[in-house]
């Protein structure tokens, strides 16, 4: 297997180039101190493996992985297991390594490597359409991907450089903007009727000329976009 | 105080002495530079920073065996995640343990 290294410390890197030497099927063409390097490398070579380290500055390990078109498998590198986990989404990811990585556990992970097939082409994973609704996602806020119930989302707010995802516990601000949290939202559940604005369709208390009221928040309706909110109500 | 040691660096090197001595060298070159950058970050007030050059200290901490102080270690990142220097003091003798070590390596 081509194999790549992606960890902005040198001694990580110098410790997986020495494991992978020890392994004979292992073949490391090259290694990086920035994602952004290896983003680069990868639009041109093809590579089977890449360890991955999940905490870099800028851009870090989770980001790179959204960024991805043709994820080839992932190890994952890490001091800290939680930021590990929830990257298990992504079915290219094989396994993670905590470090001080030690040989047997490193070995463990190249077998599991090499005995996985990837299923999915594409790391942008989009929340299924219709009625085969996934029921959570995942947000990235300070380098930790939190889980969201789909469902128990009611209102979405775009606030500059961030959006603020109201659910029926929590809110939270994430760097992002609603056009991309559009893209991945179930069209069945979800409008956007403002430019601002996405709402849970389901979670509407009533409309009231140009806004809605969903919990306690009167949200404004687009005139372009009430047509098609009309539409998706089940009227009398 | 636990002492740092190298039984993971001879563990990985298994008998290698020239792998020893990269892992020995990278150590000795990148610590200083990280210790640095720790210290000025924290005169900033920078907590992210603070945290993010933590945690890359955390990694030598293990390198050199020092559990204790690795979960020390992890205690303060955790704190400055919540913008708190509980800990600094710790962190910082355990730093100064690793600057004694290293100069006999």
């Amino acid at each position: 297997m081509n194999c790549i290294i992606i960890d902005d410390e040198k001694m990580a890197r110098v410790i997986l180039k020495t494991l992978c030497n020890e392994i004979e099927s292992l073949h490391l063409i090259d290694e990086f101190s920035s994602a952004i390097q290896a983003m680069k490398f990868l639009n041109e070579t093809k590579v089977d493996l890449i360890f991955l380290d999940i905490h870099m500055p800028d851009f870090n390990g989770l980001d790179f992985i959204k960024s991805l078109k043709e994820p080839p498998k992932i190890i994952l590198t890490t001091s800290d297991p939680k930021f590990a986990i929830n990257a298990f989404e992504y079915d290219f990811i094989v396994d993670y390594l905590l470090k001080p990585i030690e040989l047997p556990r490193f070995n463990r992970a190249i077998k599991k490597a090499e005995k996985k097939e990837i299923v999915l082409a594409s790391s942008s994973k989009k929340i299924s359409k219709g009625d085969d609704i996934e029921n959570d996602f995942y947000v990235n806020i300070d380098r930790r991907l939190i889980k969201i119930d789909l469902p128990s989302i009611y209102l979405i707010e775009a606030k500059g450089d961030y959006i603020k995802i109201k659910t029926e516990g929590k809110d939270y601000t994430v760097h992002s903007t609603l056009k991309k949290i559009e893209e991945k939202l179930p069209d069945s559940l979800f409008l956007k009727i403002h430019r601002s604005y996405i709402i849970n369709i389901r979670k509407i208390i009533d409309i009231e000329d140009n806004s809605v009221l969903i919990k306690k928040d009167v949200i404004p309706i687009s005139r372009s976009k009430r047509p098609e909110l009309m539409k998706r109500l089940d009227l009398l | 105080m636990e002492q740092p040691n190298l039984k993971y660096i001879d563990q990985l090197a298994r008998g290698n002495q020239s792998i020893k001595a990269e892992l020995i060298d990278v150590i000795k070159t990148e610590f200083p530079n990280e210790k640095e950058a720790y210290f000025k970050s924290l005169t900033s007030k920078e907590f992210k920073k603070i945290e993010a050059n933590v945690h890359r200290l955390k990694h030598k901490i293990s390198i050199l065996g020092l559990e204790i102080s690795y979960k020390k270690a992890n205690e303060f990142e955790h704190n400055l995640r919540e913008l708190s220097l509980k800990g600094q003091k710790d962190f910082e003798n355990i730093l100064i343990s690793i600057t004694n070590y290293i100069e006999t390596i």
